[in-house]
């Protein structure tokens, strides 16, 4: 017998070894027993989350914060079925994954097999790409194509699912030397006659403005857009899922924009001339009413998926193309105009900026500080201070996730973690997990609501089993806060099922599992508590009890325009 | 409107789902779609007719052109462009109007490809709205049954097809390449 006779099992593993795999988030069962059994001497690390779509948040985790591919695995059915959620996150959020999930054997598809379901059926809208790979001559291109197409253009989530039959046969393996995807477009460096117009239009600009997104980060293009931003002294601003593609502490940084964003923020994108915006998609929490939006403005337009382009918002000047390459040439080609250029409108350009800088002064962004109550915002801005702008954090999504992006600074990308698109409960603790395996190094907050923590309560048994010292800060009002600020606001205060009233002991339920957990109530023992839980060498389990009642603020009402916010809570009426 | 989307894309299991797909998770409903293998038996061609919300068609052809298994999707509904549809036809009716049929089928370039006692069976190929002309005209003489192949286009403007060229794999080096050529 020939010595690279493998099985589809360890065809699977030398592929993804050539991929550079260091760690898979899996969940074993019948069909991938094969998978588990070749996994067993294998130098790949497996880590045993709880729940298969904590396998797919964690992947996540592993990915924002490294920028390489997570890779997640599931058996088949509800191994698969529940890895759905964690996958269309990836997609809305372009996150590069690939999920293994097993088959039942081919000769058993389609006739209701035990743990059978139409996991390449399901997960088409939820993937990039999907494959199914029934025959094992076919296993190597498929996976060497998911992690490509994973990586490429717009990153995004890759399924792969694989029978039974095909994990357990054997085959001749040969290396896979090269992918071919003829109908799979890769843009580049962007229309060098686009990007002279670009920079012309730029510096032509009165009240230029940088509307910078996750695509920067995917990109790993800060570094070009701290230039431009820099070259041409424009104010810029980032999205949920751009925070840190420009350092928080950045002079030219306003902040995050949109519903929850700063003043200065949304009147700035309200009054500028030129939106230049790279690696954003103009979505609705960013905009706001589309047809208010920005309307003194023109737009130049820079991503590398073409369908973003006008898709919401019409691009005056579009660039489709990878901001790794299209940000130099941008940059080149604004120094070449800078010396005839720079001076035009500097009167216009000036203007701007104290127009800004008042706008920051008329309403900052400050964390309100109660001598009798932890406030959320408070929180915040304590986390913000221990981290200095170099922790990761982790979020769910709600008012804590709001009032993170508010409040804590990121002076580099991929730190902030967060369901961004999608916005799922329970995203933050397992993604802190893929986060921490990433990068033992680094001190990890994982701030999550009362409501989002309890759906991934199982995954402490995974952060016990690897003591990793994650430090969990759960920001409980005891309330889905989100959900009750808009019962309030919108529906006459009838707090309709959002009261969390039942919350686990956290010193006897992190004790449970074998590390340390306690409460904070008092806002004099905050500091002190955050700081325990940080020295602790392990992980901590942090109850922070803060004010049940608190909105975030400001905020811009569903269909209103972002220049319309509500800034702070409405006074009571004397009379 | 309709709009009418022709696609090339490769002959492989679930490319017509994904593009099906993008169509039914904007609840857009397909008046009619035809697939087959083109002269590279690696490839099909569909032709979809869809009632598109005007101001969605051009991201839906973009959405059809970012899908991996396909290599070209273009909007056919304007310009210069063939579009034509089958009928297949069953009529019954009296010996009295059999002539007058017949003659009809001609007008309209429709062959008889069966005929008994009771009636005939008709094919013809042509514009879709010429085809409604004949299939009304047809009823007026019996009871009719009809099977349409749904429109098949092709444009007579030449759109450069580009390709992506192949990439090398992960993890491929020179030793890899080297023992595939000892094998």
């Amino acid at each position: 017998m020939s010595s690279n006779l493998l099985s589809g099992a360890k065809i699977l593993l030398e592929c993804l070894s050539r991929e550079n795999v260091e760690v898979i988030f899996g969940y074993p069962g019948g069909v991938t027993l094969p998978l588990y059994d070749a996994l067993f001497d294998h130098p790949i690390r497996h880590v045993l989350v709880r729940h298969e779509q904590n396998a797919a948040f964690a992947a996540q985790g592993f990915a924002r914060v490294t920028g390489k591919v997570g890779v997640c695995c599931a058996t088949s059915g509800p191994g698969a079925t529940n890895l759905v959620t964690g996958l269309v996150d990836a997609m809305m959020d372009s996150i590069p994954i690939v999920a293994i999930t097993g088959q039942v054997s081919t000769k058993l598809m389609g006739s209701d097999a035990f743990q059978e379901a139409d996991t390449f059926g399901i997960t088409r809208s939820a993937t990039k790409h999907n494959y199914l790979v029934k025959n094992i001559n076919d296993l190597p291109n498929a996976i060497h194509e998911a992690f490509y197409i994973a990586a490429s253009g717009r990153p995004g989530p890759v399924l792969v699912d694989i029978t039974k039959d095909v994990l357990q046969g054997q085959a001749h393996y040969a290396p896979v030397s090269e992918i071919h995807l003829p109908g799979y477009k890769v843009y580049g460096g962007g229309h060098s006659g686009q990007i002279r117009r670009a920079a012309q239009m730029i510096w032509e600009a009165e009240r230029p403005f940088v509307y910078a997104g996750g695509g920067i980060v995917a990109a790993e293009s800060s570094a070009g857009l701290r230039t431009l931003v820099e070259t041409v002294d424009a104010p810029a601003v980032c999205t949920l899922m751009g925070l840190g593609a420009l350092p928080s502490e950045h002079p030219n940084f306003i902040s995050m924009p949109g519903m929850h964003g700063s003043y200065a923020a949304n009147m700035g994108m309200t009054h500028t001339d030129l939106i230049i915006a790279l690696g954003v998609r103009f979505d609705d929490r960013v905009t706001g009413r589309l047809a208010a939006f920005a309307p003194h403005a023109k737009v130049i337009h820079v991503d590398v998926d073409p369908a973003e382009i006008s898709k919401n918002r019409h691009a005056d000047l579009p660039i489709v193309g990878d901001l790794k390459k299209v940000l130099p040439r941008l940059n080149a080609e604004i120094a070449e105009l800078a010396p005839s250029m720079r001076a035009r409108n500097s009167a216009a350009r000036h203007a701007w900026w104290k127009q800004i800088r008042q706008w920051k002064e008329e309403n900052p962004l400050v964390a309100e500080i109660s001598k009798t109550e932890i406030k959320p915002q408070h929180l915040m801005s304590e986390i913000d201070r221990l981290s200095g702008g170099q922790a990761v954090v982790t979020s769910d999504v709600g008012q804590h996730q709001m009032w993170s992006a508010q409040f804590i600074r990121f002076n580099e990308p991929r730190l902030w973690i967060n369901s961004g698109g999608l916005g799922s409960m329970g995203f933050g603790l397992p993604a802190a997990i893929g986060a921490q395996f990433a990068r033992p190094d680094k001190l990890v907050f994982s701030i999550v609501g009362d409501g989002g923590f309890q759906m991934s309560i199982p995954e402490l048994a995974t952060i016990a089993n690897h003591a990793l010292p994650i430090k969990i800060i759960v920001m409980n009002n005891g309330y889905l806060g989100m959900v009750r600020q808009w019962q309030e606001l919108f529906y006459n205060n009838r707090l309709s099922e959002v009261q969390l009233s039942t919350f686990p002991d956290p010193e006897k339920l992190a004790g449970a599992y074998g590390f340390k957990g306690s409460t904070v109530e008092d806002v004099n023992d905050l500091r002190r508590a955050l700081e325990a839980a940080v020295a602790e060498p392990g992980p901590y389990l942090l109850n922070v009890k803060v004010t049940p009642l608190e909105n975030v603020f400001p905020m811009v009402p569903a269909g209103g325009a972002i220049n319309e916010m509500v800034l702070r809570p409405p006074q009571p009426v004397e009379v | 409107m309709q709009q009418i989307i022709s696609l090339l894309m490769e002959n492989k299991p679930g490319a017509l789902m994904r593009v099906t797909g993008l169509l039914s998770q904007r609840g857009y409903n397909i008046e009619s779609l035809t697939v087959a293998r083109t002269l590279d038996p690696t490839l099909s061609r569909m032709t979809i007719t869809v009632d598109v919300d005007p101001n969605s068609r051009a991201q839906v052809i973009k959405q059809m052109n970012k899908l991996i298994n396909v290599l070209q999707a273009v909007d056919v509904t304007e310009g210069s462009v063939l579009n034509r549809e089958m009928v297949l036809l069953r009529v019954r009716t009296p010996q009295a109007t059999r002539t007058s049929i017949l003659k009809e089928a001609e007008i309209f370039h429709a062959r008889v490809v069966d005929s008994t006692i009771e009636g005939f069976a008709l094919e013809v190929t042509g514009h879709p709205e010429k085809l409604d002309e004949f299939i009304d005209v047809m009823r007026s003489y019996g009871d009719i049954e009809v099977t349409r192949s749904g429109m098949v286009s092709m444009s007579l403007e030449s759109k450069k097809l580009r390709l992506s060229p192949p990439v090398p794999a992960a993890g491929t080096m020179e030793e890899d390449l080297e023992l595939q050529e000892a094998e």
